[in-house]
């Protein structure tokens, strides 16, 4: 049994067009490409440059819980025994084909894992993720550098975090590193293009190491001192950070842990669908009932409760972990830079901001 | 769902709240407490062959369409499905999610109470979309039904005990079915006493319950309009004022109320006023929900989500949720 493989430089697209064909002819194993200025998770389709040396825009996690999927379709049709009447016929089928993530970096992985429990760990799983989550292999490339923005060793993540992906691929100087981590790994690692690795394997764990000391010395050890409750529950500490904040939800759109969702129907004439959709808790109607009333009516409320949900409230049901994989996105991508990760310090040091 | 609905009726589910602010552990640490199934995915706990869909309602026939007040109808429901109908098992208090296919889905109290089982009943405020579709419903109608959701009323702890209900406006809905169900089982209580409330005559709800409230022995009921509602009369004035001008004695009794979050504010403040105990003073809470199993990302109270782990809440796990009225 191969734990670990190797491939020589140039031959990235090789690989990619030797993974599971049919996945890949269904546009099934996402990649991260060129996109213009940009790199952003795309099928490995003829048109995608792939792309490994910076991060992407937006996570993979939409290949596992899309942005948009129908939950199921409903029918209107006559009741043939009552003409005045109108039944409903309902079909919630789920397709989940086998998919491929190629190329993830670690804290794309660690959003993946964060989600699971979400959606598995509770006694009304759900049923569209389990699925597709179960088809989807993630091959998980050690980050070469930091980016900025970048936090992951200071929430318990690193540039070669293992925990959460299928496979480890790790750039050395004239190739890469695979190591199977899982049993969809190992199917992986069987992949005629790639050769073995047992030469590359001690230099590729030179690499990791020197990857997670460097981000550490950038910007720290992992800090798992607890929110102060005081300051957690203070309005001040909330209006101050929350003042520059223009609600624009980007921040929850790049996050690869955020899953609020909403459910709307869309209905053509005699047929429709009821859709699943991603939401953002930073968003003032996110909350607004029917009656007017909205319990997190201010920015101040809704920016406590996401943050207060990634450092605080997803820990006490899961074992203290915390909802956020450092990444750094909702930083990059804030229009205001918004940095949570000074706002979630502040709160563990228990100073005002 | 139903026939998944095994809880015992005295635990009603986790509605203890951590504290909030339990230490972090490195991820590694975590880690090791948790399975790993390669097959599944890594941090999986569930098999998607074995789950059943929580979004899929059951469909279900309207029977019955009562007109409660000018914008309040009561809608009684059976699933289509006889046999899932005659298994369908809930507790007092916990709610479904009714459908309007091509318009959508709202959360309301089963009002019925689970020892009269010929229909479901929920009221439906007319508010927004959702509600104003349902309003267009008439006898023999199809609707989408998600039910039972949530917890539920302690009241196998309430045995023995004398009972307060504090309501006002739709609130009675979900005091409607415990105290339905307390009158089915009269003998497992004390004395019952019901302080209800609305703007006016035309806006009390179940006018024919009230009526035999009324008259019967085995409750008290004071009612109460705002100032000026012509109509027969009664007392005057609102909930939490007529609440402390009745001043209930805490003896040996718990306080449930529902009404509007103004309402239940001051209800609550002037029943601590009266010497009740915060873990005696039970409310229900609503808010707009989605999902309806504690995922969509609406309703929660820090980790705690009401359409979950909820409606129904103590003052005192509300007060250790940091929740304010």
């Amino acid at each position: 049994m191969k734990t670990s493989a190797y491939l020589k430089k140039g031959k990235e697209k090789d690989l990619i067009d030797a993974l599971d064909t049919k996945a890949r002819l269904q546009g099934h194993v996402i990649v991260p490409c060129l996109d213009g200025d940009t790199v952003t998770f795309k099928p490995a389709e003829p048109g995608c440059t792939p792309c490994f040396s910076r991060p992407a825009v937006s996570p993979p996690k939409g290949v596992i819980y899309p942005q948009s999927e129908t939950l199921f379709s409903f029918k209107f049709k006559k009741d043939p025994e009552d003409a005045r009447r109108t039944l409903i016929d309902l079909n919630d089928a789920i397709e989940a084909p086998d998919t491929i993530i190629f190329g993830a970096r670690p804290c794309d992985a660690r959003g993946i894992a964060i989600i699971d429990r979400a959606f598995s760990q509770t006694d009304t799983p759900d049923p569209y993720y389990l699925a597709r989550r179960e088809k989807t292999t993630i091959i998980t490339l050690t980050c070469p550098e930091p980016s900025t923005g970048c936090f992951c060793t200071r929430v318990g993540c690193g540039p070669a975090e293992k925990s959460d992906s299928d496979v480890m691929m790790t750039e050395i100087e004239d190739g890469y590193l695979f190591e199977a981590l899982t049993d969809k790994g190992q199917a992986i690692l069987k992949n005629p293009v790639l050769e073995d690795g047992t030469a590359h394997e001690a230099r590729a764990k030179e690499v990791q190491g020197a990857a997670h000391e460097r981000m550490v010395k950038e910007v720290g050890e992992t800090d798992t001192r607890p929110v102060d409750p005081e300051l957690f529950h203070s309005q001040a500490f909330w209006e101050k950070a929350a003042e520059r904040c223009l609600g624009c939800g980007a921040c929850t759109y790049l996050c690869p842990t955020c899953y609020c969702f909403n459910i709307t129907d869309e209905q053509v004439v005699d047929k429709g669908e009821r859709i699943r959709s991603w939401d953002a808790c930073m968003f003032h109607h996110f909350t607004l009932e029917a009656s007017g009333h909205n319990p997190r009516a201010a920015k101040a409320l809704r920016l406590k409760n996401r943050i207060g949900h990634k450092f605080v409230y997803y820990g006490e049901k899961y074992d203290g972990i915390i909802a956020c994989s450092g990444c750094g996105r909702c930083i990059r991508g804030c229009p205001v830079s918004m940095e949570i990760s000074s706002i979630v310090a502040a709160l563990k040091e228990g100073t005002k901001t | 769902m139903s026939d998944s609905n095994s809880h015992s009726s005295g635990d009603r589910g986790g509605s203890e709240a951590p504290h909030p602010q339990a230490g972090t552990r490195t991820y590694s640490e975590v880690r090791r407490g948790e399975q790993r199934s390669d097959n599944e995915g890594i941090h999986m706990k569930a098999n998607w062959s074995e789950t059943k869909n929580p979004y899929l309602p059951d469909l279900a026939t309207v029977i019955g369409v009562i007109d409660e007040t000018p914008n309040i109808k009561s809608f009684r429901v059976v699933l289509n499905d006889e046999e899932k109908m005659k298994r369908f098992s809930f507790e007092p208090g916990q709610v479904g999610q009714l459908s309007i296919f091509g318009v959508g889905e709202s959360t309301f109290v089963i009002n019925s109470p689970p020892t009269r089982m010929e229909y479901l009943q929920f009221s439906v405020m007319k508010a927004g979309e959702a509600t104003a579709a349902l309003h267009d419903l008439s006898v023999g109608d199809q609707i989408g039904v998600r039910a039972p959701l949530g917890n539920w009323f302690p009241y196998q702890e309430m045995k023995g005990r004398n009972i307060l209900f504090v309501g006002g406006g739709i609130g009675l809905a979900p005091l409607r079915t415990l105290i339905l169900f307390m009158l089915d089982t009269r003998k497992d209580y004390g004395d019952i006493t019901i302080i209800y409330g609305a703007r006016s005559h035309a806006d009390l709800c179940y006018k024919e319950d009230i009526e035999a409230w009324g008259k019967s022995n085995d409750v008290e009921l004071i009612l109460t309009v705002d100032a000026n509602s012509p109509g027969p009369p009664i007392r005057e004035g609102f909930v939490p004022t007529v609440l402390n001008e009745v001043a209930p004695k805490p003896d040996n009794k718990v306080a449930i109320t529902c009404g509007p979050p103004i309402m239940i504010k001051y209800v609550l403040q002037n029943l601590a006023q009266l010497g009740f105990n915060d873990e005696d003073v039970i409310t229900t809470l609503e808010a707009r929900m989605k999902c309806g199993i504690g995922l969509c990302g609406r309703c929660n109270i820090g980790s705690r989500f009401i359409c979950k782990d909820g409606p129904v809440f103590s003052l005192a796990e509300l007060k250790r949720l940091k929740f304010e009225i």
